[in-house]
């Protein structure tokens, strides 16, 4: 057995792309709903912690740490088959994005509150002494500021929840994955799992080498 | 300046400290409408945290009070009141970097006033044209020069019409050459009416424009007078050291 015939056998990747593809749309849809939800959670926890009392921040502090703790896996299987036993039943797609959108929030909380640490002191200041409003200082002064500073690194968090859509397959989500699998199953032969490694690797190519011209971009034009 | 002039900051007992390094030792002092006060001192003297604290840049201790106009300074929604009134210029400018010129000074009346965007842009030209950087409008601050920057500045903080206008330092951070032109738009401005309080080394400046020169050292304010009595006949030998410091090089 050659193998080329084994891992890029041309007729089976042909009949099982569509089921690839499906896939696709399938690990799309989970990885857009979590980015976006993991974007606007990590945004008020960045900003929450800037302006809460005391005990509020501590709580998004602990959030911060113990979801940045927690392997994406164990947490995914926790609330997909722990969750029940208290009544909570989520479906395979709802388990995977919660689960996903809970440790990015978590991530991009921390690039936020890092990039609106970045800016300097005195842009605090000079919105305080105008009697600029915390929420107008926030987003007319920090916030278009420090988007420069984060672009890159969250775009590395969506390619890294992207990547971890791919879990989604151990609750049973018919992802690109485990589409690839099901397909390997049924033609006796590899060649649909090397195609789902290349869907992945062209899909996310692009979006590493954009970060990577971010940051070259960035740190260029620093003021 | 007149006598009957009414006192739009009035400061009463202010004790500021960091842990159990106290920065100030009971200041009490009034400044009346329309009067220029010059601080002058060495450093860590605590000139600056002196008028910081009249906006609650930094926070004081609970004891002191400071009122602006009739308000008093202290955290809440009072607060916002206060800084309406009260404009400041920074030694580094503190312009915003992402804006244009225009939009730094159109940015606050907007916001905290509620201004209209087409009236918030023809007053931020006209306060522009005033400082003389009329052409400079719909660049950005990394554009210009410290000395166009920090007029920015200054229009940014009239474009408030505040009745006091707080400077920190506002020449120390520029090179020479373009110290004169902020004084020139300072001197201007003290003509107006607007309360001008001005920490400051430019001991010319402070001679020439001030009603009234603070001498502070320590935290504490060792000798205020007419510019011509602290300047040429102090009565405290600490004032008299620094001026022999400052003035003799």
């Amino acid at each position: 057995m050659n193998l080329v015939n084994t891992f890029f056998n041309a007729g089976v990747f042909l009949e099982s792309l569509p089921q690839l593809l499906w896939g696709l749309v399938v690990t799309l849809e989970i990885g857009l709903v979590s980015i976006v939800a993991g974007l606007v959670g990590g945004l008020v926890l960045a900003v929450a912690r800037l302006y809460s009392p005391a005990l509020i921040r501590l709580f998004i502090r602990a959030y911060v740490d113990v979801f940045r703790s927690i392997p994406l896996l164990v947490l995914l299987i926790v609330v997909y088959y722990a969750l029940p036993f208290v009544g909570i039943r989520l479906s395979p797609f709802f388990s995977a994005v919660t689960a996903l959108s809970l440790v990015s929030a978590a991530y991009t909380a921390e690039i936020f509150r890092a990039g609106i640490e970045a800016i300097p002191h005195g842009q605090f200041e000079a919105s305080a002494a105008l009697g600029l409003s915390n929420r107008h200082t926030m987003v007319d002064v920090i916030l278009p500021q420090a988007i420069r500073i984060v672009i890159p690194p969250l775009t590395n968090n969506c390619i890294n929840v992207l990547k971890d859509t791919a879990l989604a397959s151990v609750v049973a989500m018919p992802d690109l994955l485990k589409q690839a699998t099901q397909a390997q199953a049924l033609a006796a032969n590899p060649t649909p799992l090397i195609g789902a490694a290349a869907i992945y690797v062209l899909l996310l190519w692009p979006m590493v080498a954009v970060v990577s011209r971010l940051e070259t971009h960035f740190s260029r034009g620093k003021r | 300046m007149t006598v009957t002039a009414r006192t739009i900051i009035s400061v009463r007992g202010l004790v500021k400290s960091y842990g159990t390094f106290t920065v100030l030792h009971g200041i009490d002092l009034d400044i009346a409408e329309g009067e220029v006060v010059c601080v002058i001192g060495p450093s860590g003297s605590g000139k600056s945290t002196l008028i910081r604290c009249i906006n609650h840049l930094e926070a004081f201790s609970p004891e002191s009070i400071i009122t602006v106009d009739g308000i008093q300074v202290k955290p809440g929604a009072a607060l916002a009141k206060v800084r309406a009134e009260v404009g400041m210029v920074f030694q580094s400018f503190n312009l915003f970097p992402h804006m244009t010129v225009l939009k730094n000074v159109m940015l606050a009346p907007m916001r905290v006033r509620g201004m209209a965007e087409a009236e918030a842009a023809q007053k931020a030209r006209e306060l522009l044209a005033r400082v003389g950087i009329a052409e400079q409008a719909d660049k950005y601050p990394g554009q210009l020069s410290g000395g166009q920057q920090q007029r920015v500045a200054i229009a940014r903080a009239l474009a408030m019409q505040p009745k006091v206008l707080l400077f920190d330092e506002p020449t120390s951070a520029l090179d020479p050459e373009m110290v004169g032109e902020v004084l020139d738009v300072m001197r201007r401005l003290a003509g107006t009416g607007v309360t001008m309080v001005v920490v400051t080394h430019e001991m010319g400046f402070a001679r020439q424009v001030a009603d009234r020169v603070i001498f502070m050292d320590g935290g504490r304010l060792v000798e205020m007078g007419s510019p011509s009595t602290i300047f040429d006949t102090p009565r405290e030998e600490r004032t008299r050291s620094f001026l022999r410091a400052v003035l003799n090089h």
